[in-house]
């Protein structure tokens, strides 16, 4: 392939999901040529299925649905004149150049400031049977109920009993479906009360202490075994027990999307509580490559609400180290943006987020 | 199954319908929406099977990653249904009728 004549950006953002909108609205704000790229044909990344409102006080959108803040973000994109490339993937970062796949061509971008904003994708948990179809990420089910209006299954089974499982177990009765049961091998509800609320006052059954042995069926779901997690994880025998269930769905975590800091040589933090590999990075969100910063659930997986925040402080981060504004005013602005992340990451739900983070900026320090 | 009515969504817009062929059949999908969800709301579940064991796959990520629910579309192998949207006259297959021909390594 013949790569195209260079195009030239000071700001140039993987990902036009939460916290890439939000670097790339900041960084635009403040002069910055920006590009935002993404893979996906619309942008938004995992917004537009949220139809959820959103937690947290005012300065952080409460009580607004994912789907509007979304909306808010693109509107605001486009007025502060942020150019954005969709169905354009990014393979390929090498110094200060950005290596796209666009219109089945090869495109080089030459950027001063790199944001990589690639977001986590869905853990997976291998049972006997996990292979068959019927068995599907939450997010994926999400995606499919509340953006493309599908049902994938009629009777499902969650797995897992964080905030995602719980709310799309929620969703999936909004959607019309039957939700046998939320099935969660902790002894405790990991996600929200006031979610887990919703659907125990809608009739479904939050099974803690119970796992899925195995999902059986010819050719596709048609049952799953639960069984009691006795001491050392091991199922209780005699426990088990069958649900006619002909889908399932994963809520067991995600991993953050670090691909493209691996490859262009970041130094990396292992975090159990954060997802996996973070990249790291100091407290304006850069990286141990001056010109790369990292933004979102990359940087450890939380929420929509955390991903903008982080977003927004490295488009200001990354416009003032281009001396695109005064430091003093950069330095004001970025105090606002953290002193709102540390409100996302208070309260018990946020400690171990809040802890975990901490450590990573205090590695930063110790270089 | 289609999502027509919801709480908070309201009502499903429909957008422009259009034929598309799944495995010689033909179906009605909603122009632009993912080939995997216009083939689950037809309730086609099963998307391909594997080469070697011919275990039947279907979609699990969602976001084009996972590759399971790949078929054969307008002749281009490996094409990932769930973020793949459908055009109209698309002649999507499976390998569902294909004979497995890798045995075991």
């Amino acid at each position: 392939m013949v790569p195209d004549k260079m195009t030239v950006y000071d700001v140039v953002i993987v990902g036009a999901g939460p916290a890439g909108l939000a670097a790339a609205i900041e960084a635009s704000k403040r002069g910055a040529r920006t590009l935002v790229v993404d893979e996906n044909g619309k942008p938004g990344g995992q917004l537009f299925k949220q139809i959820h409102k959103f937690f947290g006080s005012h300065e952080h959108r409460a009580g607004v649905r994912g789907y509007e803040i979304g909306r808010q973000l693109l509107d605001d994109a486009e007025k502060t004149g942020v150019s954005t490339w969709l169905d354009s993937a990014v393979h390929g970062l090498f110094e200060n150049r950005v290596a796209v796949l666009r219109e089945g061509r090869q495109k080089t971008v030459q950027a001063a400031k790199i944001i990589i904003a690639t977001g986590a994708s869905e853990n997976a948990v291998a049972f006997p049977g996990s292979t068959l179809p019927g068995v599907m990420g939450a997010g994926a089910i999400q995606t499919m109920i509340n953006v493309h209006r599908v049902l994938p299954g009629k009777r499902f089974v969650m797995l897992g009993s964080g905030n995602v499982g719980l709310i799309v177990s929620y969703q999936l009765l909004q959607a019309g479906a039957e939700v046998l049961a939320v099935v969660e091998a902790l002894p405790a509800i990991g996600g929200y009360g006031v979610h887990a609320a919703k659907i125990r006052r809608a009739g479904v059954p939050i099974l803690v202490g119970t796992t899925i042995t195995r999902a059986f069926g010819d050719g596709r779901l048609e049952g799953v075994t639960l069984g009691s997690v006795a001491s050392g994880g091991k199922v209780a025998a005699g426990s088990e027990r069958t649900l006619a269930a002909d889908t399932v769905g994963l809520a067991v975590g995600l991993t953050p999307l670090a691909e493209l800091a691996w490859m262009a040589g970041c130094e990396f933090v292992f975090s159990p509580k954060l997802g996996g590999h973070v990249p790291l990075h100091d407290e304006n969100m850069r990286t141990t490559l001056p010109d790369i910063y990292v933004a979102g659930d990359i940087t450890g997986v939380e929420e929509a609400s955390t991903a903008m925040e982080e977003g927004r402080l490295a488009g200001i981060a990354a416009a003032g180290s281009l001396g695109l504004v005064d430091s003093s005013s950069a330095e004001i602005d970025k105090s606002a943006v953290r002193r709102r992340i540390e409100t996302l990451r208070s309260g018990p739900f946020g400690e171990g987020r809040r802890t975990a983070k901490a450590e990573i900026l205090s590695k930063w320090a110790q270089g | 199954m289609r999502v027509e009515k919801h709480p908070v969504l309201g009502d499903r817009e429909v957008g422009r319908l259009v034929a598309v062929r799944v495995d010689g059949r033909e179906i009605v999908a909603v122009e632009g929406e993912p080939i995997a969800a216009a083939l689950l709301a037809q309730g086609i579940r099963v998307m391909r099977k594997t080469p070697r064991f011919g275990e039947p796959r279907g979609i699990f990520c969602g976001i084009g990653r996972c590759t399971d629910c790949i078929m054969t579309v307008d002749g281009v192998p490996n094409v990932r249904t769930c973020v793949t949207p459908v055009r109209e006259g698309m002649v999507i297959t499976s390998n569902l009728q294909e004979e497995i021909k890798h045995g075991p390594r």
